[in-house]
């Protein structure tokens, strides 16, 4: 039984992960999946619409699901056909997000009002919408660095509001209750319209209302075209740049010219009339027909687009943090009871977690056609990634569940770190141009971000040492030593893969630039981690540091390496007195704190420590 | 050997001394980089690496408070060596530590050569007009060009440094001295409007722009993206005394100013500091995309055309992002652009003789690193091989 129970737990896990890849399900008749997977071409990328109501949701309230205000919770992209086709609904739902007071006073309201006392309905803050461009004009012209949080509110929920606007923009024409006939109605008339503007323009005798009815609708495209940043038209079949995507109202105009209306553009407004008038047959037909058509042209990408709503509905990193925390437990408890039971058991759940968040790494790589580590968020996923694979190494090695309560700690808050970075929108970016070097990605980024995660790892076995040792009985002198030799390997990893991954990145600036070191903060940042490494091992062999000493080193190594990760991105922002409050540099130095404290425990004499790790 | 020689020979042999100076060193990098937000990346270069003392003024004086980049980097090299003459041994275990710590010291011969030998400029191209010079980025000199000759321009040029000082210049090839009667490090030019007098500074133009435009001192700008545009009123005296007072700017709107001396024609100009070249480049083309639907740039690319005067090159090159020209000791890579200006491309222009240097030294440590820690884990390995008693 003790031997089979690791099996057990892993079997048990494994079924839940499975549960997490099934398709997800339409909610009603209506095939909303299949309206989430068409593709649209958003800040350069081509992506689904899912992508875009989940994206858009993270940026407006920081979480993906919404509720009525009859208490129904809606898929996000429920949401986002709500938003497009059902606006006069979608406006009394709770999904802006506002926390800062001063700005709620913008709006007169209370928390009381909001949702979960901070959501809030465009109904409640269209009173005050003057108010708040009034406000947000005054903000911009402060330099951002220096915008109080007050400012930095008010130009946040403007963002947003301007963000919904193109979300309503972006298919039909919001205030018309029937765009779908009126296009029809256009498509008849749009010959004779047009010779008449022509006539009215060369002060012939010409039928004004036919003259009016072009101008009147034509304005309706223009405001469609102008306020929408969404691409949902695809190129004319004669256009052989895949990526001339245009604007829903950007093509309806071009009906002027070509005479007839553009069939991806009556079809959005055929989706309309269809969710509108709740006919879900109709709907479920467009969206076959739609997506037939587009196949024709663009098969790859709606593969690619099928993959990624596939990978939305999974969010394999979620179910990867929940498994990482679960794991840190059942592994913490291991060293009280159990050891070899709880103790594989956590092995086990840990190496399904980092299975799973390997499958999301390489899916997001293979959507992107891109090395793993293109932007901050990524670089989360991967030093967390890189670190929990060489814990798995140790555990392999040692099995005495170290390596498993590292792997779970570190695993979990670097996902929990990349969940706050994927608030700002899209995580799958394009790069820009000075950045696009996939060879250049994969080598240095690569390297230095797996220096990254060494750092922390032996960081974190740093301070697994000195909390064990100071307040529990269980660092017995074997255990210690066994925890010195993993840190110190580590860190003989960690100074070869942030000195190479340094060096790749000055080779990368000398090939492209002519020249090898620039002192740049993000540089000097990477040269600090060398120099800390450099450090740790030669006070190690010079004996300036003996166990305990070696331990609190890499427990700094913590501190420079978030400072070169997060802290040089700061400069500028958190140096400056109105930079304090900000969030993320809060967060930051309450790190370099907490990390501080750990050190001064480490250097508690050890008289007054629980355990004897005796030789240090 | 003596107590004093080996007490010497254990100082400067010590990892005591590695560790205290990896120390600083750390210290010294993180500090700079915190002083850049002041002090913008050229200040703080100057300050914190190519110097022995960063230096403090208290009061107006100015006081050594940290070792800088040349102190710390220089005991490290002689530690560096001197341990390993001291210590050194051709075993298999040293061969690693040997192959790093030659590879270290060569990145600090190669960081100090390149601090004292690298250039870097910047070239403005327009298309269609061949140019043969790149201008400096930070510095600035005082030109009196002899024009009289159309085929062939005579340059005078006074780097800012000397002109600032206000002492009068005699140069062989002028026959005139020149005064610098009023000089501002950061200075603004502006048209003065019509019928209101000229300021009332102490100094003022006798001829040329200066009769119509004011100047007014700015505080010296330390921001990356902002230079300095000083301004000066410079008078000019011959044998029969002054020949007037013009007052110029590095500002690229002033042109520079015509007159004529001793039947000869002359043009002075405050300008960026000039490195002429040998060969001309010529924008033929600049193209610049975005991702569609974005400002996300995409790809900046120049199309160019190189030529030496000779005609032993005159071929077309085409420079984008990560993809540079290299010629003539040169590296030319696309820098920037003047937004909404696509018939203008703006390149660096970077000299590095030293620039194997790292490729070799990084490579010898990259080995040595890799050699040391496989022999750790090899050696780790063998010792877990062996029975040990079944772990807990």
């Amino acid at each position: 039984m003790k031997k089979a129970a690791p099996f057990l737990v892993l079997a048990l896990v494994l079924v839940w992960v499975a549960s997490t890849l099934r398709a997800p399900r339409n909610p009603a008749a209506f095939d909303v999946q299949g309206f989430g997977r068409l593709p649209v071409l958003v800040n350069g990328r081509l992506k689904p619409l899912d992508t875009v109501a989940r994206s858009s949701l993270l940026q407006l309230q920081g979480r993906q699901t919404v509720t009525t205000p009859e208490g129904r919770r809606l898929q996000p992209i429920e949401w986002l056909l709500d938003v497009a086709f059902r606006p006069a609904k979608a406006d009394t739902y709770q999904h802006f997000e506002i926390v800062n007071p001063d700005v709620l006073a913008v709006f007169d309201l209370r928390t009381s009002e909001g949702q979960g006392e901070k959501r809030f309905s465009l109904r409640q803050l269209e009173p005050k919408i003057a108010e708040l461009q009034r406000q947000a004009k005054l903000a911009d012209q402060v330099e951002s660095a220096v915008r109080t949080p007050f400012q930095r509110g008010v130009l946040q929920i403007y963002g947003n509001l301007v963000h919904y606007q193109r979300l309503r923009h972006a298919f039909v024409s919001p205030g018309r209750p029937d765009f779908l006939g009126d296009l029809l109605k256009f498509q008849d008339q749009v010959k004779a319209g047009v010779e008449a503007v022509r006539a009215k323009q060369a002060g012939q005798p010409h039928d004004e209302a036919a003259a009016k009815a072009m101008t009147d609708i034509g304005e309706r495209f223009v405001v469609m075209a102008e306020s929408t940043t969404f691409l949902v038209v695809p190129p004319e079949a004669t256009n052989s740049d895949l990526t001339a995507w245009k604007s829903a109202g950007a093509a309806l105009l071009d009906t002027f010219r070509a005479g007839t209306v553009n069939p991806a553009a009556l079809a959005y407004a055929g989706f309309a009339h269809a969710w509108h008038s709740e006919k879900p047959e109709q709907f479920n037909k467009l969206v076959e027909l739609f997506r037939a058509d587009l196949s024709k042209r663009f098969a790859p990408q709606l593969r690619k687009c099928d993959l990624e709503t596939r990978f939305n509905a999974a969010q394999p990193f979620y179910t990867s943090s929940v498994l990482y925390a679960l794991a840190f437990f059942v592994a913490l408890f291991s060293w009280l009871v159990w050891p070899s039971l709880l103790g594989r058991s956590a092995f086990w759940v840990i190496a399904v977690a980092w299975a799973v968040a390997t499958a999301g790494i390489a899916c997001r790589m293979w959507l992107e056609g891109r090395p793993p580590v293109t932007n901050l968020y990524s670089s989360a996923l991967f030093v967390g990634w890189g670190a929990v694979g060489l814990c798995l190494l140790l555990e392999a090695i040692y099995r005495n569940a170290i390596g498993s309560v590292a792997a779970g700690a570190i695993g979990f808050s670097t996902l929990v770190i990349a969940h706050h970075l994927s608030l700002s929108g899209d995580t799958m970016e394009m790069m820009r141009a000075v950045l696009d070097s996939n060879f250049w990605l994969a080598t240095h980024v690569v390297v230095i971000t797996a220096g990254y995660s060494a750092t922390f790892l032996a960081g974190f076995l740093g301070i697994i040492y000195v909390l064990r040792g100071l307040f529990t009985r269980g660092l017995d002198r074997p255990t210690a030593d066994s925890l010195t030799r993993m840190t110190y390997g580590i860190t003989c990893f960690a100074i070869l893969f942030n000195f190479v991954g340094t060096i790749l990145g000055g080779i990368w600036a000398d090939q492209s630039w002519g020249r090898f070191w620039g002192w740049d903060p993000k540089e000097n940042g990477a040269l600090i981690i060398v120099l800390w490494n450099a450090i740790m091992l030669h006070a190690r062999w010079g004996g300036i540091v003996r166990q305990r000493g070696f331990m609190a080193l890499a427990i700094g190594g913590n501190i420079v390496t978030s400072w070169s990760w997060f802290g040089t991105n700061m400069l500028g922002v958190g140096l400056h007195s109105y930079g304090f409050t900000d969030a993320a540099f809060l967060a930051l130095s309450s790190f370099v704190a907490s990390q501080l404290a750990l050190i001064a425990l480490a250097n508690v004499p050890l008289r007054l420590w629980r355990s004897s790790p005796a030789g240090a | 050997m003596n107590d004093v020689a080996r007490q010497f020979r254990y100082f400067f042999t010590s990892l005591e001394l590695t560790v205290v100076l990896l120390v600083l060193g750390m210290v010294l990098v993180f500090a700079a980089t915190l002083d850049q937000v002041n002090l913008g990346i050229w200040a703080v270069q100057e300050k914190y690496f190519r110097s022995f003392f960063v230096l403090a003024r208290i009061g107006d004086i100015p006081v050594p408070v940290f070792p800088g980049g040349y102190f710390i980097g220089g005991l490290l090299l002689i530690n560096l060596i001197a341990s390993h003459v001291y210590r050194f041994k051709a075993t298999a275990r040293q061969v690693g530590i040997q192959l790093a710590h030659g590879g270290l010291i060569l990145l600090l011969i190669g960081e100090l050569l390149t601090g004292l030998l690298q250039d870097d400029f910047s070239m403005r191209l327009s298309q269609e007009e061949p140019r043969n010079y790149s201008e400096s980025f930070r510095e600035n000199e005082l030109a009196i060009v002899d024009t009289t000759d159309p085929k062939h321009d005579e340059v005078v040029a006074i780097p800012e440094s000397i002109a600032a000082r206000g002492e009068t210049i005699q140069h062989p090839r002028l026959p005139f001295r020149v005064i610098t009667r009023l000089y501002y490090p950061n200075s603004l030019i502006r048209n003065r409007e019509a019928g209101t007098p000229a300021s009332p500074a102490a100094i003022k133009a006798s001829k040329g722009i200066g009769l119509n435009v004011d100047l007014t001192p700015l505080p010296i700008t330390y921001k990356q993206d902002e230079r300095n545009l000083p301004g000066a009123f410079v008078e000019l005296v011959g044998s029969e005394g002054t020949i007037g007072t013009w007052m110029i700017s590095a500002d690229p709107r002033m042109p520079p100013q015509r007159f004529d001396y001793g039947g000869r024609n002359y043009t002075i100009a405050l300008r960026f500091t000039r490195a002429y070249k040998d060969y001309t480049l010529t924008l033929l083309k600049f193209s610049h995309d975005k991702y569609s639907g974005t400002e996300i740039p995409k790809n900046f690319s120049s199309r160019i055309r190189l030529q030496t005067p000779g005609g032993a090159d005159d071929r077309e090159v085409l420079i984008y992002m990560n993809n540079p020209l290299r010629y003539a000791g040169y590296t030319f890579f696309q820098a920037s652009f003047e937004p909404g200006n696509d018939k203008v491309t703006i390149l660096q222009v970077v000299r590095n003789p030293s620039w194997l240097f790292p490729y070799v030294a990084c490579s010898l440590m990259t080995l040595g690193l890799l050699w040391q820690f496989t022999i750790h884990l090899l050696g780790f390995i063998a010792k877990r091989r062996r029975p040990v008693p079944a772990a807990a």
